[in-house]
């Protein structure tokens, strides 16, 4: 790595991680476990993938609202479909893909504000959810239940898995060739046209891939759960822009941490997890989740202004 | 084997037109770029250098006419490149990473370690001693610097090979030493058979280089010499013409037989880098677009015009040239459009006096000509020469003495043209001052005086009859070497 990726707004995502989670293990020691740290961060897991979703759509300089309602329908389909007619299944998530990078063709060939087409998009989803799944039930996918509940040596396996999404996000988004042509969309993509791209494919393909992390998601949200609701993921969409921006993304400009983007989505459900150890009611579980966002957002206006006074 | 000529151009365009809507930006031309020279290009803005540099690397496809080429061009692996004066690097992303996107072969893995060594290899031929990091992020980097990249990913084989290179104005972020090496490299590179295209405003330049000059100008070669067949003054002839027969401001008000706004009377303005006024003197800011003009004019009025409060009484208004940025509120009807500056002054305890604003609407009305039957109609009802008189109207309306317009004639037909000169000339004879930056040589010599800009310096200060194409042109490109 170059010196660059040292300074320490690059590394604000690591400090208020750590904080929060010493502030956790001093409340509540017996977080300090294989045990404590799997219950600690396993409804984490699909949040940090709608969040690599979510971080692909903001890399483009775009905004997915649709992030909740598309990860429910998937969950869905999961506990139903897929366990009914498995073949079946995986076609309709294979469609769901598909529908996802058509929407960033679209968006892009239209000049249309995506703001606006996923959040019609949302109800799209959130509709075919109620109807596939009226009440929430379902089962989840023998397999598909073994794979979220193994037992891995050494460390719980919802910290192997937030590892692997970090390690996988990053080398795709990060290291992979395509992944930069995708992260130049963003910087500026009159600049990816010139060389010779075709814009149109190009957003296709964050989309799509969107779509996958958005399956992802689903898949693993029914694996923890065992069953779904057509409205079971629908705070997704605030967590994962919030994650994304705690992860020291930018919302305009292609500037994206994926590693960080991981680190957000822990941090952001360890503040909820924090406050119950305080003995302080969920109920004010969304508000100290905002407070931790205003609270980092702040600290790295400082360290940016500082690094722009240097 | 099969072609008689001792040499292939690496591009030929034949009668080459290009047509944006009714806009003849392209009109018939005839070039021909052989291996092994350097072309230089010059002409005024908006003489179709950049339509015409879109051609030839295949960005834009011809209305009509034909271009050949026996290179690859366009997409992915074209052997035509270009450096375009904006710069057009992802910001967000390092050198290397830079080149990626423009590579169509480096693929797989250790694909960041054989980017690196490629890009560092171009810039150690370009730049000897350029000292960038290539893995750093291009927004950590200087605007030289980042310039230094964009050639270097220029002339980088990139899987190939360039074969023509197109430099638009590619040294005005470069300082004098930096811009050498590049000069001696695009030398080194036409021996070795390439090709490029060299467009620059620094003349010295130009003739460093170039083998061959093409001056252009509205969308037409007007000429085309090797570079000895030139001197200064005659590619400086080359490239005006405009509007000798439009009598300069001097002129016309002689003409008219009314006062010059003589050195006598007041100045007004006059700032640190050298930008005066007095009073009832209409100023143009003149030069090649882009060249500190339009930030002059928004440091003076700012400068003058910044505060909490909207004083009743204002020392400067603006004309907007770039009506939908800073102009026109599109979902306001033209009155309030047009009203916009008076409020405070016309508004009593705090509301506004809707009768006197519908009178001062209806004089503003006969006296600049809006065509509408009803000012109660949406602004965006009006064509764009219409929206620009409510623009001049509401800076007019208002009492203030300095009035400044930001290239306010973007746009509007000739007719509205001829008014809005008599009305400005009228109101700087009852003692407003005008300061007036323009892209057209054709609104500059309606002032009094001009103040060329170039690289966001004034270069030259023309008065009366000294104000002239050709003396504007020759202020706006260096003259010098360096």
């Amino acid at each position: 790595m170059t010196r660059h990726s040292i300074s320490p707004r690059k590394l604000l995502p690591l400090i208020s991680f750590s904080v929060l989670l010493i502030a956790t293990f001093a409340l509540q020691e017996r977080a300090m476990s294989y045990l404590g740290l799997n219950l600690l961060f396993n409804l984490t897991i699909p949040i940090a993938l709608a969040t690599i979703g979510q971080l692909l759509i903001i890399m483009v300089n775009d905004i997915d609202l649709s992030v909740g309602a598309f990860v429910s329908l998937v969950a869905c389909i999961v506990s139903t479909l897929l366990v009914q007619h498995p073949w079946l299944g995986w076609l309709a998530l294979a469609g769901l893909v598909l529908a996802y990078a058509a929407l960033g063709a679209l968006i892009h060939r239209f000049d249309l504000p995506a703001i606006v087409v996923t959040l019609g998009m949302s109800f799209i989803w959130g509709g075919l959810a109620l109807v596939i799944m009226p009440a929430p039930g379902g089962t989840s996918p023998e397999w598909l239940r073994a794979l979220m509940t193994v037992k891995p040596p050494l460390a719980p396996m919802a910290v192997v898995a937030a590892l692997l999404i970090a390690a996988a996000a990053h080398l795709l988004i990060m290291r992979s060739g395509i992944g930069t042509v995708l992260r130049g969309l963003g910087g500026n993509s009159r600049s990816v046209a010139r060389a010779g791209w075709r814009l149109s494919g190009l957003y296709a393909l964050t989309y799509g891939l969107a779509g996958v992390f958005g399956v992802l998601a689903g898949l693993t949200l029914v694996g923890l759960y065992t069953s779904s609701g057509a409205s079971v993921a629908s705070s997704y969409t605030l967590l994962s822009i919030a994650g994304v921006i705690l992860g020291g993304g930018e919302f305009i400009g292609g500037r994206v941490s994926p590693i960080g983007a991981v680190l957000g989505a822990l941090t952001l459900s360890l503040a909820g997890s924090l406050l119950a150890f305080m003995h302080i009611s969920p109920d004010w579980q969304i508000g100290a989740q905002g407070a931790v966002l205003i609270l980092v957002l702040a600290a790295r206006l400082l360290f940016t202004r500082r690094e722009a006074l240097l | 084997m099969n072609t008689p000529q001792p040499v292939e151009a690496v591009v030929a365009l034949r009668g080459v037109h290009k047509q944006f809507g009714a806009v003849r930006a392209i009109d018939g031309i005839d070039l021909a770029l052989a291996p092994g020279e350097c072309v230089g290009l010059v002409g005024h803005n908006g003489a179709g250098k950049s339509t015409l540099v879109n051609l030839i690397n295949g960005t834009l496809k011809p209305s009509q006419g034909e271009i050949d080429s026996h290179v690859t061009r366009g997409g992915r692996g074209s052997a035509i490149r270009s450096v375009f004066q904006e710069l057009s690097l992802c910001p967000n992303l390092s050198a290397a990473e830079n080149l990626r996107i423009a590579h169509p072969t480096l693929k797989g893995l250790g694909w960041r370690r054989r980017a690196g060594a490629e890009i560092r290899t171009s810039l150690d031929q370009v730049f000897p001693g350029h000292g960038i990091d290539t893995d750093a992020r291009v927004d950590t980097l200087s605007i030289a610097q980042r310039q230094m990249i964009e050639i270097a990913i220029g002339f980088a084989p990139r899987g190939g090979q360039a074969r023509l290179v197109i430099l638009d104005e590619p040294t005005s972020s470069l300082d004098a030493g930096i811009a050498e090496q590049l000069l001696a490299h695009v030398e080194r590179f036409c021996a070795e058979g390439g090709t490029v295209v060299f467009i620059s405003h620094m003349l010295g330049e130009i003739f460093r280089v170039a083998s061959r000059i093409v001056v252009m100008q509205d969308g037409r070669v007007v000429a085309e010499r090797e570079s000895a067949g030139f001197d200064r003054d005659s590619l400086v002839d080359a490239m005006g013409h405009v509007a000798q027969h439009a009598p300069s401001g001097e002129q016309r008000r002689h003409a008219e037989g009314s006062a010059p706004a003589g050195a006598a009377s007041e100045t007004v303005i006059e700032d640190a880098a050298g930008l005066s006024a007095r009073r009832g003197e209409i100023v143009g800011l003149a030069g090649l677009a882009g060249h500190g003009q339009a930030e002059a004019l928004a440091k003076l009025y700012f400068a003058g015009t910044s505060g909490w409060r909207a004083p009743r009484k204002p020392r400067m208004a603006f004309v907007a040239g770039d009506r939908g940025r800073d102009g026109v509120l599109p979902l306001w009807s033209i009155l309030r459009n047009l009203s916009l500056s008076v409020l405070p002054a016309g508004a009593r305890r705090g509301a506004v006096d809707r009768r006197a604003e519908a009178t001062l609407g209806r004089e503003w009305q006969q006296r600049i000509g809006i065509r509408s039957d009803d000012l109660g109609n949406p602004i965006t009802s009006l064509s764009g020469g219409n929206q620009q008189k409510v623009l001049f109207a509401r800076a007019l309306a208002s009492s203030a003495p300095i009035v400044v317009m930001d290239d306010p004639m973007r746009g509007v037909d000739v007719g509205t043209k001829q008014e809005v000169y008599a009305l400005i000339r009228a109101e700087a004879d009852a003692g407003r001052t005008f300061l007036w930056y323009s892209t057209e040589t054709e609104e500059v010599c309606q002032c009094d005086r001009v103040f060329v800009f170039r690289d966001g310096k004034i270069s030259a200060e023309l008065s009366g009859a000294e104000i002239s194409e050709e003396r504007i042109l020759a202020a706006s490109f260096e003259m010098q070497e360096n």
